[in-house]
Order: structure tokens, then sequence, then C-alpha cells
């Protein structure tokens, strides 16, 4: 089972540690997309740590929307552990996405400006 | 507390941006609880308006910094060393944190990063509601603990009116009837009486009526 080589996974105890501000974060230090994987909806060990993120990845996706960076490259999905292709799919899928899109226009203004 | 609201990120983005060096400056109090203004929500909208000026190929600086509270001088006084590397600020406090932060940095531009919407309580999280409209003349002794002047659309003092229906108001169904919480309280409290007492003409000067208001206590003045 494969993944693209540069997805960087970024271990937290559940989705509900994600917080909008680590989304942006990652953002303004040149990532051109970012995810969370949780897990299914109804299934978190902390009842509703992945229905949190989903509402942080969507606020996190209405401000990079609002300052021309573009909120879909900040995505939230749900799979259970047991699901390693799944998991690989989704890399890929959101690989692909974020690919259509281009670089993050933020790592391209700091290049510029540097 | 006092209760605001985010403002627009397109709206700040507007009125800074002829600026270079901008302090964002959360508060730590009311506007912290009601999340609209705290250290979380400088870092958002510091972070945001970072990445907004750099795609649009400026250099703008941008630091955060969050008082304990942007209403007394000893707090806005932990600025003053640092205040001068800025050339305007951006208060996620309060009206009355903007102001004070106005009045005390006389040449610094200060502009309002969140709406400053009432007196109020967390019903739950991420639910507001107003309590109190700080009239200056509390007559929640007579009302059962239950407030007509910010809770009944019309203020009135001896209700309810004709609008009340099943216990909502007429502007609006989700809208509790003040006065029929306050009779429903009253009955609790086994105080039904009271309600029969016609309430007095209240003394409206200490409202907004008679223009800005001071509260002066000598005993505790240095």
């Amino acid at each position: 089972m494969q993944y693209p080589s540069d997805i960087n996974i970024i271990l937290v105890p559940c989705t509900g540690k994600v917080d909008v501000l680590h989304i942006l974060h990652a953002f303004e230090k040149g990532a051109d997309g970012v995810y969370a994987v949780g897990c299914m909806e109804g299934d978190c060990h902390y009842n509703s740590g992945n229905l949190r993120a989903r509402k942080r990845v969507e606020q996190a996706q209405s401000i990079l929307e609002t300052i021309g960076i573009g909120g879909e490259r900040a995505q939230m999905y749900n799979l259970s552990s047991s699901e390693g292709p799944r998991f690989a799919q989704i890399a890929a899928e959101m690989d692909e996405k974020i690919r259509n899109l281009g670089p993050n226009p933020i790592k391209l203004a700091k290049k510029k400006a540097a | 507390m006092i209760v605001a609201d985010r403002k627009p990120i397109e709206e700040i983005i507007e009125e800074i941006k002829e600026h270079e060096k901008i302090l964002i400056l959360g508060c730590n109090e009311c506007v912290t609880v009601c999340e609209a203004g705290g250290k979380k929500e400088v870092g958002v909208l510091a972070s945001a308006l970072r990445m907004y000026f750099l795609n649009q190929g400026r250099d703008v600086k941008l630091d955060e910094i969050t008082l304990e509270r942007q209403c007394d001088h000893e707090y806005l006084e932990e600025i003053r060393d640092v205040i001068d590397q800025y050339d305007a600020v951006v208060s996620l406090a309060c009206g009355v944190g903007v102001q004070f932060m106005a009045e005390k940095y006389h040449t610094m531009p200060v502009y309002p990063g969140v709406n400053t919407c009432f007196l109020g309580v967390t019903e739950k999280r991420g639910v507001w509601t107003e309590r109190c409209q700080a009239c200056g003349q509390c007559i929640l002794a007579r009302t059962g603990g239950i407030c007509p002047v910010s809770r009944c659309a019309k203020r009135i003092l001896n209700g309810p009116c004709g609008g009340s229906t099943q216990g909502s108001c007429e502007i609006n169904k989700e809208i509790s009837c003040a006065w029929q919480l306050i009779i429903d309280r009253l009955k609790a409290l086994d105080r039904l009486d009271d309600y029969e007492q016609i309430d007095p003409i209240k003394d409206w000067s200490t409202d907004r009526a008679g223009g800005p208001r001071k509260v002066e206590r000598e005993d505790v003045q240095q």
C-alpha cells in the first residue's frame, strides 16, 4: 500500500486537537494543502472530536477563501482505522486535487520577497 | 460580560490596508469568553492578515499581543515601550477597550476588530443572549430577577403587552415574553401579589437619555 511521498503526516491524539490556528499556520509556513483525517462520524472515542475538527476545517476554508489562498486547499476526511487502502486513496485524491490547484501562493510570494 | 462578535476579515482589511506595521491587540476578559477577541482570535486574525498581505506582494509587519484588559490604565501601559514600532493597532477588545486605547495613545490609529453587541450571558457554547442594558437604576428586586428593560422589546415596566402570545414576544416567536417570564418566576417565588403593584414611572436620567454616564466614588479614590 503506497501513498504520495510528499504528504507530511502529523499525528494528533484525536482530530478534535486540530485547531484552526494549526491549519492557518501550516499554510503560512508554505503547505500547499492540509487535510484532517478523523474517525467516522459517530465513532469518535472522545464523542465529538471529529465533528469539532470538521467545523474548524470549515472555518479555515472560509478564511483561506476570503484571503485569496483558496478554501479547497483545506479538507476533512473520515475513515476508520482499519481502512488502510482508503487512507492511501484519500492521500492520492488530495495530492491530485492540490497539484491541480498549484502551489500555495504564500510560498511563491515568500520566494519572491526573499 | 460584554458580548462581542467578530468583524468580517474583509472589513478589517479595508480599514488597515494603508498601514505597514500593525499590532493586533487582544483582551483577556469578556471578549475571550465570547470567543471574539482573545489570544486565540488574535492569532487567527493575525495569521490570516499576514497571508493576505503577503499574497498581495506587500511586506506588512503584523504582531500579536493580548493584554489582561484594555479598560484599565495599568494594562494598557504594558505596551507603552513597544507601541512606537507600529503605525496602527487593531484592537479586538470591546468598544470600551478600543476607545480607551485611542485615548491613551492619542496619535496612534486604532481600529476595532469586533462588533460590540450587548451585556449578556453564555446560554451554551456559541450562543450568547442579552440580559442587561445598564440603565443605571436596577429594578430586578421587583421583577423576580428578570429584567423588562433588556428583555422586553418595548421595555415596558407593567406588562405584558397585547403582543404576548403563549409565552412568546410578538416580534419573534423565538424570543420569550419577558413579562411572562416575570409572572412565572413571581409565581414560583410565591410572590404573585407583587405583580399587582403598579410600577412607578422609572427615572430614565440614569439611562443613556441623560447623556454619557459616570460613576464616582470618593471612598475608593486615591
